[in-house]
């Protein structure tokens, strides 16, 4: 039998109901699952007593014959940026120094309530703003998956240690939150499914803000169908989150095993990059494939202004940034580095307590909105922006979904990149444009490049449209059965390397 | 746009975060590359189109104007560093304060 933290979710939820294990059994595992991975660095705070006593009262909930559904008994991980009451939350940075919220953000209340079991809180760049994980203060994430000549590589980020956790089999399932790419991109580099909702779908009260008009949660899983499964109990209409889309939370699984035959998919011919690897060429092109043999139609569309998400992105979202990141002054809660008067306590403590990516992105994010720049960089940007949802509405008038890589690279060795920010943001260049227009966007696992690691496919679907984005993201998954293992590699690569 | 150290000062000072004098020319380098790359969106044509505010294509909803939570000031001390704590204090309403420095001579 599979290991018990290695198991789906959909298999561990059929287990539970069948009474082949208890989720304290389950819940065991994962805990010891965690205690030697610790090595990968995935967790910031491991919570076993909390694990252990949500996993007895499922157990109690089930022998009454009420279990909640399911999501019911399942260990999860969740991204140190959800807040969570009595325990403390970080963001990935030293300003939240001892930070413990009094209250529970919704979507992990949402779990809580469908009977997940929190195991604990992951790893991050620091406040979500890094593509490596490698900017958090509680150190670099290993990605389970190692390099030439065992190389250790970074997992990816934002949501690196909840994509670390799930690839390394220490949970089936976790989540992260996603700005600009940080579940998929994370995903993609860790061979696992990540996803991220139409912006609305969930809500955001409780998520330590980082760019409020971008951030939203979603799950990491090991199969397109955990992904339904768990966004089902994450999303749903808060009247505490004004950005909340009121509307029913859909069937996700509805369209699961249904097939593409009919399905008409975008292939933008603008995502095709000067210097893009091969491989990635190739099992992009191996993708249009397999939903063309399962009788998908791929058609040619232009999103003309694809090649300015990026920088727009990265004038928006530092603008955000800034914003939203004026709260820590050492007053309210995490550090206090002491001054002789206010502006100097102010001063010293953000000086202190922000790690050097979060500086930068701050003051550009100052830079932009101040007096004399606002209109040349803010406002453009925001214009811009429209343009790019535009480009995206009008491609969706002829197609389902679209389907593109999710990351110009596989895994790259921590440490690289690390001297050049601007080479670093190129990392989300496939996955900016839907955050930018607020799309549901998905990576699958397809294939793995020459050094034998993972790559990912990229699908974005219309707003509110993430049944239509699992139905195609099952079909290609079916396709590729990507079914590598970090640390089990084959010696010949396999899909879209060949 | 090339930021000089000048333009960093001023605005780690408008962003209330203190940058060490030696550390001002490294991130003047950076910043000023950020800047440059970003500036490729003057290419855009941009001309009549409204900037975007919201990506959700929804009405802003409206809710009734009447008190929903309250009473929690020791929740909301909780995390401060050395505050003066609410006198009597179990009800969570008789006060309570953050401390700073002093700001009135």
């Amino acid at each position: 039998m599979t290991a018990f933290p290695e198991l789906s979710i959909a298999a561990a939820g059929k287990g539970l109901e069948a009474g082949d294990f208890t989720a304290e059994e389950l819940t065991r595992a994962c805990i010891e699952a965690l205690e030697s991975g610790r090595d990968l660095n995935a967790f910031i705070t491991e919570t076993p007593d909390i694990a252990l006593d949500r996993a007895k009262a499922s157990d109690a909930r089930r022998a009454d014959g009420r279990a909640a559904g399911p999501m019911d008994g399942i260990p999860i991980a969740i991204k140190d940026l959800f807040c969570t009451e009595g325990v403390l939350t970080t963001a990935g940075s030293h300003i939240l120094d001892g930070f413990t919220p009094a209250y529970e953000s919704t979507v992990s209340a949402n779990l809580k309530d469908s009977g997940a079991v929190m195991l604990g809180k992951t790893n991050l760049d620091e406040f979500a703003m890094g593509s490596a994980n490698v900017t958090s203060y509680y150190g670099p994430v290993k990605n389970p998956w190692k390099g030439p000549g065992g190389k250790d590589l970074v997992p990816g980020g934002s949501s690196g240690g909840s994509a670390a956790a799930v690839a390394g089999g220490l949970c089936p399932g976790a989540i992260g939150t996603d700005t600009g790419g940080s579940i998929r991109q994370p995903a993609s580099f860790c061979g696992i499914v990540g996803m991220k909702p139409t912006y609305g779908r969930c809500s955001r009260w409780g998520i330590v803000a980082f760019a409020s008009s971008l951030d939203q949660a979603g799950p990491l899983t090991r199969t397109v169908e955990d992904a339904a499964i768990m966004l089902g109990a994450m999303a749903g209409h808060d009247a505490k989150d004004s950005t909340s889309a009121p509307i029913d939370v859909a069937d996700f699984s509805a369209g699961l095993g249904e097939g593409v035959k009919g399905m008409k998919v975008g292939i933008p011919k603008e995502y095709t990059l000067d210097g893009m690897p091969a491989e990635v060429e190739a099992l992009w092109r191996q993708g249009m494939d397999w939903l063309k043999g399962q009788g998908a139609e791929c058609i040619d569309v232009s999103l003309p202004h694809t090649k300015y998400a990026l920088p727009a992105y990265y004038i928006v979202a530092p603008a955000e940034a800034s914003s939203n990141l004026a709260r820590y002054d050492g007053v309210r809660y995490g550090l206090r580095v002491e001054g002789s008067t206010l502006d100097d306590m102010y001063e010293a403590t953000r000086g202190e307590g922000f790690g050097d990516e979060v500086r930068r992105r701050v003051l550009i994010g100052t830079y932009v909105l101040s007096a004399g720049y606002y209109d040349a960089y803010y406002r453009q940007a925001q214009k811009v922006r429209t343009l790019i949802a535009r480009d995206f509405t009008e491609a969706f008038e002829q197609v389902d979904v679209l389907l593109t890589p999710t990351a110009p690279s596989a895994a790259f060795a921590i440490g690289e990149k690390m001297d050049d920010p601007v080479a670093m943001y190129l990392n989300d260049v496939f996955t900016v444009p839907a955050s930018m227009a607020g799309l549901p966007a998905i990576s699958v696992p397809a294939g793995l490049d020459g050094d034998g690691l993972p790559l990912g496919l990229h699908l974005i679907a219309k707003p509110f449209d993430e049944v239509t984005l699992f139905r195609a993201a099952s079909a290609l998954e079916q396709a590729a059965g990507f079914d590598a293992k970090p640390g089990a590699r084959p010696s010949t690569p396999q899909g879209g390397a060949s | 746009m090339s930021l000089d150290k000048d333009t960093i000062r001023k605005i780690a000072f408008l962003a209330r975060i203190r940058v060490p004098e030696d550390a001002l020319d490294g991130l003047a380098g950076e910043l000023s590359d950020i800047i440059g790359w970003v500036e490729q969106l003057n290419e855009v044509d941009t001309e009549g189109v409204e900037p975007m505010t919201s990506v959700a294509d929804m009405d802003w909803p409206r809710r009734d104007d009447e008190i929903t939570d309250g009473g929690r000031a020791q929740d909301i001390l909780a995390n401060a560093t050395d505050p003066e704590p609410a006198p009597g204090g179990e009800d969570g309403n008789g006060g309570g304060f953050f401390t700073v420095p002093k700001v009135v001579e």
